[in-house]
């Protein structure tokens, strides 16, 4: 196990990196949110779920959503890392033509389920994959990543209510809580605390833990499995930006890619130097 | 046309339970209006794969385009107003950008809610919902047509809007009549004037080309049930031998059946055109007849309008 979450870790890392390196590339997209969200996404992509890269439409896959599609760069370099597309194809990200949207276009890029971006909707379609798949007595199960931001629109709130009412247990939210929007902090913006204690009373079972803590994340993906009758939900507590210094709790870095000065900064925090 | 009355949205319930037990993969979703939009059918005979999710409509979408994701065939329904405008960009972002095999089935559409008055009035449903990429909006005339449209959109693979009625209305289609998606056809002949006609309309303009033929005056009836792909070729045809449109709908005059052939023939063979429809305005608390003539959607009003595009065409 432990070499199993230090290979995790490395792998996070290499993901970083490359999150780092596309962004610089495409002078456009969201960094701080990709930075805080990898270490969730690679524990699902690298360990948890059971998928094929080969076969993007196995019928017995596990799935991912995106809610908080901004944060695409995080899935596009897990879905090129593990296979789904060539990793060269990251460098096209948002350029016309290129099938890598500015935000998941299940159309367009091998391994994305559904479209997401406009906040807020994920978590609904999880809730219909997840009915789908118990309906054909599938054992896939679903994963949605949420933004703390994201929590802010009604619909998350429809969802979690609809999730519980329907006793969605192939069904695990993470929430990636790094405490920021683009207009500052959440709690200054429209606060959303305490997180778990609201999808504890619509009827989830709430998880909290260090989301850049690769034996947490595993053990709560683990934990999640086990509870039936309702879903859960893991708050993952997160530092936007994580891993590059000056990113790092930077509500300025939303929406900003790394500039020709930062990247050889930001891959030296990385440990990965040119 | 039959003396034989039916609600579209009776139609829909009744052809959605057969399918129901024709196609295991067709589930079925409701925001708590299934005895009124007639979903109730389908949940009775197939209670697990019926899914009421309360009074939220955006959840409702999102949750129709996973099962869809999942391989499943969702017909998803609230009344119009609620379907379209209190989901629209559900429906645009989870639904149509994916091209989900969601069929969203809206009853309730226009001013023939009746007394529950402009609130539940839907009158620019179809503007908003033929503004999005790939959707397949249908209208249907009668219950012949709506059994027909829905099961044509239970084999097509893509994202529908349905916009179906409260009220019974007469059937005019025959049970050899053939549904094709994208497709007008032609229920009068007529050389001096089209009546252009969709959903409960059709009916009021074929009593005005009667009364027209009374006069003299020749008008063609075309029923476009598809408003999104038109068929072009039909509404071309028409204003090319006839001369003069008459576009009617129980919607507002604005992006409708009448924005969409104004704009088509605009840019192709333009001709005299008047829109009947609801004029920019929201709907009222009435009886859905004393509405009809209220919005001036009765054959009359038709008549009226014919006369008016005649003038112009210089007859």
């Amino acid at each position: 196990m432990k070499e199993t979450i230090a290979n995790l870790e490395d792998k996070a890392r290499e993901l970083r990196v490359a999150i780092v390196r596309t962004l610089h590339k495409s002078q456009s997209g969201h960094t701080g949110g990709s930075l805080s969200a990898i270490d969730m996404v690679t524990a699902l992509y690298f360990h948890k779920m059971r998928h094929d890269p080969e076969n993007p439409d196995w019928p017995e896959r596990d799935r991912f959503v995106l809610s908080k599609g901004h944060a695409a760069p995080a899935l596009y370099v897990a879905l090129a890392h593990a296979g789904y597309f060539p990793r060269e194809d990251l460098m096209m990200l948002r350029r016309l033509g290129s099938h890598l949207q500015g935000h998941p276009d299940s159309k367009s890029t091998p391994g994305v389920e559904v479209c997401t971006g406009s906040l807020g909707q994920g978590l609904s379609m999880a809730n219909g994959m997840a009915l789908g798949l118990r309906l054909d007595n599938r054992p896939g199960r679903v994963y949605a990543l949420l933004g703390d931001g994201e929590l802010q629109e009604g619909q998350v709130w429809e969802a979690a209510m609809a999730a519980s009412h329907y006793k969605i247990d192939n069904l695990c939210a993470l929430v990636d809580a790094n405490s920021l929007q683009i207009d500052g902090e959440v709690a200054k913006v429209m606060a959303v605390a305490p997180i778990a204690a609201k999808f504890k009373a619509f009827g989830w079972h709430p998880l909290e833990i260090d989301g850049h803590d690769m034996s947490a994340i595993l053990a709560a993906l683990e934990h999640a499995e086990t509870i039936k009758g309702q879903p859960t939900v893991i708050v993952a507590n997160t530092v936007k930006g994580k891993g590059v210094s000056f990113f790092e709790n930077k509500a300025s870095y939303h929406g900003v890619p790394p500039s020709d000065d930062e990247l050889p900064r930001a891959l030296e925090c990385l440990g990965c130097l040119d | 046309m039959s003396s034989n009355m039916i609600a579209t949205r009776d139609a829909y319930g009744e052809t959605l339970a057969e399918l129901g037990g024709e196609n295991g993969d067709i589930v079925a979703l409701d925001a708590d209006l299934s005895g009124s939009t007639k979903t109730s059918l389908f949940a009775k005979k197939y209670p697990e794969r019926f899914f009421n999710m309360g009074i939220a409509e955006a959840n409702m979408m999102g949750t129709a385009a996973g099962l869809a994701a999942a391989g499943k065939i969702p017909f998803l329904s609230t009344f119009a107003v609620f379907a379209v405008g209190r989901a629209w960009e559900q429906m645009r972002q989870s639904v149509a950008y994916p091209k989900a095999n969601v069929k969203i089935v809206a009853t309730h559409g226009g001013i023939t809610v009746g007394e529950d008055g402009g609130s539940h009035q839907s009158v620019e449903d179809i503007a908003i919902v033929r503004a999005i990429p790939n959707m397949t909006v249908i209208v249907p005339a009668d219950g012949v047509e709506t059994r027909a449209a829905i099961r044509a959109a239970a084999a097509h693979k893509g994202p529908f809007y349905i916009r179906l009625g409260r009220n019974k209305v007469p059937t005019i289609f025959g049970d050899d009549y053939r549904f094709e998606i994208g497709k007008g056809c032609e229920v009068a002949a007529g050389s001096d004037l089209t009546f252009v006609a969709t959903g409960l309309m059709t009916a009021q303009a074929l009593v005005a080309a009667g009364l027209l033929h009374k006069e003299g005056i020749s008008a063609r009836v075309v029923h476009i049930s598809t408003i999104k792909p038109l068929d072009q070729d039909i509404i071309l045809d028409a204003a090319m031998e006839t001369g003069a449109i008459v576009t009617a709908e129980e919607h507002s005059v604005i992006g409708g059946l009448g924005g969409a052939v104004a704009e088509f023939l605009g840019e192709s063979h333009p001709v005299p055109i008047k829109r009947v429809g609801i004029r920019d305005r929201f709907g009222t608390s009435g009886k859905a007849e004393e509405l009809m003539k209220y919005f001036g959607l009765l054959p009359e009003n038709l008549v009226e309008a014919a006369r008016e595009v005649l003038a112009r065409k210089g007859k």
